[in-house]
């Protein structure tokens, strides 16, 4: 097992440093840093001067990959590659691009949590309620119920999950009034503020998810130890609750598994929608506001966030199925 | 007039050139033609087939461009129009010649917000300005609206049933050769007892038609879908929307499969350290969150365009290429899922005997894998297409919401919806930009979704079925 761990944060180890030179790269490539310090400058005039001071400010007063002037391993290492990979490394993200520099590492940390308040309830009624849709399908198969809840399944998908939230919104929010159009709130408030679009992302995303694990079910509905169970005289919903959600539960954590990136970076449109202000937000943000600094932390983030959850995964494979080792 | 040949229409029309060669491709192999034929006679991915034809001939119409040329003196040489045309912007000219001040509903008369109007006393009073086009040729709306407006949709009604009724002709005349003369293949129709499922498709056919009947026999006159802020035609935009909707949608995903089947057959093949190099560069790219590297890659391509105007003769040009290098950037950013599996099923199939047949022979590698294994793994690639297509339509909607979708001034379900939040929160709601791009989208992606369903089961029965069967007694089926 400590092996297994050692070896899985090795392998991630290396995953992130080929993201963090791939995000490098791709940022310096087209851009240089002259042409960042007049994106953010701003104006029509930029002087020299101004472009040199905003680069000294920064820290890219540097050469991006190699500097020749300088002996041995100072070559490489009085480099923005250099100095920026290893502050990301050390989890230290600096600051921010734009003219009003923020604390990037500060503001995840903030941020984080408002996303967790959002999306951690959000995937764990994700989760329930697209298995229970499932079973429910599965228990009923064959029937118009199951038929129909599969139409309704295949039209939930085909709506893209902006039509929810704005429909959501105009129902909720403007027509009956029940809660705040958007907005956010910290402590107990937090739950009128977040009830509407954790409900909305709920319903985009039931669709596809129902209908995937009621295949799943289905695959498992037609092996051996379920006529076992059933020649054992056991019902059908002791059948499908003991035997074989527990054994359908594999494919689940996989498919589950992979929002959990999501899960701390937030979900990027609903948070924006909702003017909650979460990571996915602040990605947002800096995206429409060019902030290079922001969208390469937030990159490593996310790039860090899926290999734990990958692990994770691996993890909970060895407590749903004591066959699986890992090793 | 000029013919201009955008990227994007280069790109479809090569599409449709390689999906009719491989339709020809079909016809000659017994083994496709047999699974094909399970897909067309499955009713449900038939019909949706129906539809997404009626979507993809917009998209071609759509897609042929030109510059008229604008009057010269004798003698000089050709000017052109800096605007592109389509052959779609001209069948609909008169729709966009419509173009009103502002919002106005649909099929209405006049404008939505009120404006001061100075009659011939000059006494000045607030009132709803009349539409300079829409309902411009009724002299009282007021009485002879409702008439007027039921009498045109009820001849375009008309119009479309006449059409649905010429096409069950024809498809009757069709099939008289083999059930029994006409009469024998009408009843064969009716009863559903025609070897592929065409009482479905006709059916799907006459809702087509009876929906758009009345929508052409209004449109001259009236905007069907009301008006957006800018007084342009709601329908004219969701139309233009469709195609871009298609480019996306298919060019993307055809952009993943050349890295995809390449690397996936490559690690799959050579295992060792080929296939550890592979891995670890398609982890690495899945490990990056897909938006925020689509986000970076756009950005990029938006500052070198913005340092280069040079490229571009127009701003049509313009949008377009950046529409394309957004298909290659999904492209680009979405192979990963594929090459795994196409990966995993190489190293399934090379352990296969008739690949460890070649192998004996002598065969060459590159020889197995271009005839063994590529042409068994194509399955996978075609059900990733498909399926791949109706995700990436509403991907382009949110993608256009953060700000790195097409370019604003192009027209896209995702620029709609857009439109749409901010119409919403008004007050009065302006709610039909809204409904015509859910209606069309919905219309797209439904289809979509149901064509890869019925092509995905034909294609790889082993397959978790997504389709619910019901065992339902057949009406009749007690008497018989």
């Amino acid at each position: 097992m400590l092996g297994f761990v050692l070896r899985r944060l090795g392998y991630g180890l290396a995953i992130l440093v080929g993201v963090n030179l791939f995000t490098f790269f791709l940022f310096f490539s087209v851009n240089t840093p002259d042409d960042m310090a007049r994106l953010n400058i701003g104006g029509k005039r930029v002087t020299q001067a101004q472009i040199e001071t905003w680069k000294t400010e920064r820290g890219y007063d540097k050469p991006l990959y190699h500097d020749a002037s300088r002996q041995g391993a100072e070559q490489f290492t009085h480099t923005i590659l250099w100095e920026r990979s290893v502050s990301l490394f050390a989890l230290d993200f600096g600051r921010s691009d734009a003219r009003q520099a923020i604390n990037i590492g500060h503001e995840v940390k903030v941020r984080m949590g408002v996303s967790l308040q959002l999306a951690l309830p959000l995937f764990l009624l994700q989760v329930v309620v697209s298995i229970a849709f499932a079973l429910l399908l599965v228990f009923f198969r064959h029937t118009r119920i199951d038929f129909w809840g599969v139409v309704l399944c295949v039209l939930m998908l085909s709506i893209s999950s902006l039509f929810y939230i704005i429909v959501g919104q105009f129902l909720f929010a403007r027509m009956l009034r029940l809660v705040p159009m958007n907005g956010f709130a910290p402590g107990l408030d937090a739950v009128k503020f977040l009830a509407l679009p954790i409900l909305l992302s709920l319903l985009s995303r039931l669709g596809g998810e129902a209908r995937l694990y009621r295949a799943m079910f289905l695959e498992e509905m037609g092996k051996d130890y379920v006529r076992t169970a059933r020649a054992k005289g056991l019902s059908e919903g002791r059948v499908l609750s003991r035997h074989v959600l527990r054994n359908a539960l594999i494919p689940i954590i996989t498919s589950a598994g992979s929002y959990l990136p999501y899960v701390f970076l937030g979900s990027l449109v609903f948070e924006s929608f909702f003017g909650i202000p979460g990571l996915g937000a602040f990605v947002i943000e800096a995206i429409t506001g060019q902030d290079f600094a922001i969208v390469r932390t937030m990159v490593f983030l996310g790039a860090l966030l899926y290999i734990a959850s990958n692990v994770l995964i691996d993890i909970a494979y060895t407590w749903v199925d004591p066959r699986v080792r890992l090793g | 007039m000029k013919p201009v040949l955008l990227w994007t229409d280069l790109a479809l029309w090569l599409m449709l050139a390689a999906g009719i060669a491989y339709a020809l491709r079909v016809r000659a192999q017994a083994n496709l033609r047999a699974t094909w034929r399970r897909v067309l006679r499955d009713p449900v991915a038939a019909s949706a087939g129906v539809v997404m034809a009626a979507f993809l001939l917009v998209t071609l119409v759509d897609s042929v461009h030109l510059r008229r040329a604008l009057p010269t003196a004798a003698g000089e040489a050709a000017v052109y129009d800096a605007r592109t045309l389509s052959l779609l912007d001209i069948a609909l000219e008169r729709q966009l010649g419509m173009r009103e001040v502002s919002y106005s509903l649909p099929l209405g008369t006049h404008g939505f917000n009120k404006e001061s109007v100075i009659d011939a006393q000059g006494r000045v009073s607030r009132e709803l300005p009349r539409l300079q086009f829409g309902g411009a040729h009724l002299t009282d709306p007021a009485t002879q609206w409702a008439a007027d407006v039921a009498g045109r949709a009820a001849l375009g009604l008309m119009g479309g049933l006449v059409a649905a009724l010429l096409a069950v002709a024809l498809t009757a005349a069709a099939l008289a050769g083999h059930h029994a003369g006409w009469r024998g293949a009408l009843a064969d129709l009716a009863a559903d007892r025609t070897f592929y499922p065409l009482r479905t498709l006709l059916l799907t056919l006459a809702v087509l038609l009876l929906l758009a009947g009345p929508v052409i026999a209004l449109m001259p006159h009236y905007h069907v879908f009301g008006t957006d802020r800018t007084g342009n035609d709601v329908l004219v935009q969701a139309l233009k929307s469709v195609r871009t909707a298609f480019v996306i949608g298919a060019l993307s995903t055809l952009a993943t499969l050349p890295i995809a089947l390449l690397l996936g057959v490559l690690a799959g093949y050579h295992k060792g350290w080929v296939d550890e190099v592979i891995q670890y560069v398609y982890t690495t790219l899945s490990a990056v969150p897909n938006v925020l590297l689509i986000a970076a890659c756009v950005l990029m391509v938006q500052v070198f365009f913005d340092k280069h105007p040079e490229l571009f003769e127009t701003a049509a040009e313009r949008s377009d290429l950046k529409m394309l290098m957004l298909c290659a950037i999904l492209g680009l950013t979405g192979w990963a899922g594929l090459c795994r599996l196409v990966r995993a099923e190489t190293l399934k199939l090379r352990e296969l005997d008739y690949v460890q047949a070649a192998t004996a022979f002598g065969v060459g590698d590159l020889r197995i894998m271009a005839r063994h294994i590529v042409p068994n793994v194509m399955h996978l690639v075609l059900i990733t297409v498909v399926l791949g297509f109706s995700e990436l339509i509403l991907y382009e909607a949110v993608l256009t919401y953060v700000g790195v979708g097409v370019d604003p001034v192009m027209n896209s379900f995702g620029s709609m919806i857009n439109l749409a939040r901010s119409e919403m929160s008004r007050d009065p709601v302006v709610w039909w930009s809204f409904a015509a791009a859910f209606g069309f989208m919905v219309g797209l992606v439904l289809a979509a979704n149901l064509f890869a369903d019925g092509v995905r089961d034909a294609f790889d029965p082993k397959a978790r079925s997504a389709r619910p069967r019901v065992l339902l007694r057949r009406k009749g089926a007690d008497h018989a």
